[in-house]
């Protein structure tokens, strides 16, 4: 037997197979039930802008990552992830140039000046939105629905309660909103998805979706407080905030106890926002600013080491 | 048997078991080779020296290096023969380290301090002192002396004693194999530490995935009312001793503490064994079963192979390479040491050797880390490991000292999770070599 020299590495020397990569590859094909309701509802433009933003994300993530010499990580699929979720945040009637301004914003100033993926604080998608808000007020609050301008759900319920779109059709997305808010069904078949292959955990959601509920039904100004409180939560952007966005990783808690202060966090804000704030909405905002929370957070729930005595 | 009987911890991985190509494979009696190279060190504790010199005659299980200090164990000749040289050799978890080369003469002659006793006639300090000259260590792979474990200082009550049937490694057999083979002499041995400790009560730990092993020792116990297989979830590190005992018996060893802290010693089902040969054949541990496995060999075994046996030697009898390999493993995938070369031979602690191609151990490129948190999910010591990790790789060891560094018990279930690939378990391995060196020197200023 001949002495070959063979690795030598540290233990463990096995690995689950799982990537960043496979990973933002679950989150895209956990997007895909919502990308078909809202061509299915909005048309073959909702697919455009979703196009468009991810064109916009990848080719200004290569093109930041070039220019600065660094390595080009295009292809661990985030930024294709953060398209998707941006175009979601967008009314169907926007012109195009705002998915791919949108894009650039989020990919370069949100996530690469401040060191790229896992280094951001704030949710790039929200963080570029809330740009395109400051900046574009009136198109991005211009819903359409079936070729006709009409309001969102949302708008609707603070206002007069006569043109309120049914439970069934604010559940299945046959409603105003942004391109990817307003299927509750296909974002909860993705959540599910992202439960069962372990891409997220389900206390952020959970503990999101709940605090809304409850608190909807101190808020509630009609007569049917359960209904209010559905309505709350199958619109404005709740599922897709409470599990695709307040989840993410890098702006999100890691600890177990974090990620409930985070979900609880973002449901209280989301609710007084929605009904003590000037705008209906409150789920971007609200995620946002439990987004700067985070560090402190984490500081605050290490949890107790197996054994340690306190 | 599903459900709620089934005992676990919080934390821990899942990987696929490979266990499969020696699950089903009775022990085999490994052909001694011509040569053995019997390392002085192969315990935790002080090394020995040599008691017997070049060119002198021995026999089998002839006492050849003697330990000075209380932690340490003898070490025993694994065949007769002439003593060659005494020299420092490849070692698989040292380096390198002395070690006794004997040429086989291939006689098997016994060395005439080899007789049998019967656990009735032996009081608990001569059990112990059994145990002590016949060299056992804990062969789970920690290779603690096993006389000093079962020698708890006054004070400390020990109520359970556990035997680790966990073997919670992947493609790790050995254990299972001797459950399903040598019941009696695990439950004889396991008797023997209950003497020992004057202990009622005993469990033994399996996990779910041996139904035959537990069926085994099942029908094993069925005579006595002290002993209870504990039927475990089957997780990794499940094996690892804290998380047993909190798995069995719901008790938590405190932070830098000792299962005696809790009234709990754990021994391994393959030192019981050991203990029972000591006891009733008088045979020092001068052999031990090794699961030959992975991708790279031709022919995988179990395979009780005497101490000092070459790795080269034992490649060759389980019909040498398949394909090309690439990484030689002492012990298990997860906590296993790679080597960097087969001239290291089998001592006490090898419980595997895995032979991965090229395939099977395929490099993985680093990435950022995306702050998953599946490590800080999986951790069975509620550790955080990538906040471990970036202090570490900051020289901040101070802070890793604050987090705890040093309860890490180093399964490397966060390393495995990664889906960025870092080296977490490294790092952390490092930043506790750096923090104990580190705490060291204020003791030392104070």
């Amino acid at each position: 037997m001949n002495s070959n020299t063979y690795m030598e590495v540290s233990s463990p020397h096995i690995h689950q197979g799982s990537s960043t990569k496979t990973i933002m590859r679950d989150v895209v094909i956990a997007l895909t039930p919502t990308l078909i309701a809202s061509i299915i509802f909005f048309g073959i433009r909702a697919f455009i802008i979703v196009l468009l933003s991810v064109i916009s994300c990848v080719l200004g993530e290569l093109l930041w990552q070039k220019i600065f010499k660094q390595r080009v990580t295009i292809d661990d699929l985030s930024a294709v992830v953060t398209g998707i979720l941006l175009a979601f945040t967008l009314p169907p009637s926007v012109p195009y140039y705002i998915p791919v301004i949108g894009g650039l914003f989020a990919i370069i100033v949100v996530k690469q000046i401040f060191g790229g993926i896992g280094k951001n604080f704030l949710n790039p998608a929200l963080a570029s939105r809330a740009f395109l808000i400051a900046t574009w007020p009136a198109i991005m609050a211009k819903w359409t629905l079936d070729g006709v301008s009409t309001a969102t759900p949302l708008e609707l319920l603070n206002g007069s309660s006569a043109d309120i779109p049914s439970l069934w059709n604010v559940f299945i997305g046959h409603t105003a909103g942004s391109l990817g808010e307003t299927s509750a069904l296909a974002l909860i078949i993705g959540g599910i998805y992202l439960l069962y292959k372990d891409v997220i955990t389900w206390e952020i959601p959970l503990s999101y979706i709940v605090s809304v509920f409850l608190l909807s039904l101190v808020f509630n100004k009609t007569s049917t407080p359960l209904i209010f409180a559905l309505y709350e939560i199958f619109t404005g952007g709740l599922l897709l905030g409470a599990i695709y966005m307040a989840t993410d990783y890098t702006t999100s808690p890691v600890t177990k106890k974090g990620k409930f202060i985070m979900g609880i966090g973002c449901g209280v804000l989301t609710c007084l926002l929605r009904n003590i704030g000037q705008t209906p909405e409150g789920v971007c905002y609200s995620i946002l600013v439990m987004n700067l929370f985070v560090p402190m957070i984490e500081r605050h729930t290490v949890p107790r080491t197996y054994g340690e005595v306190r | 048997m599903v459900g709620f009987d089934i005992l676990s911890f919080i934390g821990g991985i899942h990987p696929p078991y490979c266990k499969e190509s020696t699950e089903k494979r009775p022990i085999e009696r490994l052909e001694p080779p011509g040569i053995v190279v019997i390392p002085l060190q192969q315990h935790i504790g002080a090394p020995c020296e040599a008691v017997v010199e070049v060119g002198e005659k021995i026999k089998k299980g002839q006492k050849i290096g003697e330990s000075k200090g209380f932690v340490g164990a003898p070490i025993h000749s694994s065949v007769s023969g002439v003593v060659k040289s005494i020299s420092k050799m490849p070692h698989p978890t040292l380096g390198e380290c002395m070690a006794i080369t004997i040429e086989n003469d291939g006689l098997e002659e016994l060395d005439n301090s080899i007789q049998g006793e019967s656990l009735d006639s032996l009081s608990s300090k001569e059990l112990i002192e059994v145990i002590r000259e016949a060299g056992i260590v804990g062969m789970g792979g920690a290779t603690f002396p096993t006389h000093v474990k079962l020698s708890p200082p006054p004070g400390k009550e020990i109520d359970t004693v556990i035997l680790n049937g966990a073997e919670c490694e992947p493609y790790l057999t050995t254990d299972h194999r001797l459950m399903v083979e040598y019941p009696d002499d695990i439950i004889y041995g396991l008797r023997a530490i209950m003497k020992i400790l004057n202990v009622k009560r005993a469990y033994i730990g399996i996990e779910d995935n041996k139904p035959d092993a537990i069926e085994k020792m099942k029908g094993a116990v069925s005579s006595y009312r002290d002993i209870e297989i504990k039927v475990l979830r089957t997780k990794y590190p499940q094996g690892a001793e804290k998380q047993l005992i909190e798995a069995i018996t719901k008790r938590q060893v405190p932070s830098a503490g000792l299962p005696m802290d809790v009234g709990v010693i754990v021994n391994n089902i393959a030192t019981a064994a050991a203990i029972s040969r000591a006891i009733r054949e008088g045979m020092p541990l001068i052999e031990r079963v090794v699961t030959v496995t992975g991708g790279g060999i031709n022919e995988p075994k179990n395979l009780l192979v005497p101490i000092g046996t070459p790795f080269s030697y034992i490649v060759d009898m389980c019909g040498g390479f398949k394909e090309d390999v690439a990484k030689v493993i002492n012990g298990g995938p997860m906590m296993g040491l790679a080597q960097y070369t087969l001239d290291v031979p089998v001592i006490k602690g090898t419980s595997g050797i895995l032979l991965f191609t090229s395939k099977e151990v395929k490099s993985h490129e680093e990435g950022p880390c995306i702050r998953c948190a599946r490590c800080v999910d999986v951790c069975p010591m509620n550790l955080m490991p990538l906040m471990l990790n970036a202090y570490s790789k900051n020289r901040s060891y101070e802070d890793c000292g604050k987090l705890h560094v040093l309860d890490c018990i180093e399964c490397g279930s966060c390393s495995y999770i990664c889906p960025a690939k870092k080296p977490l378990m490294q790092n952390i391995r490092i930043a506790k070599r750096e923090v104990i060196n580190m705490r060291k020197k204020q003791a030392k200023a104070n």
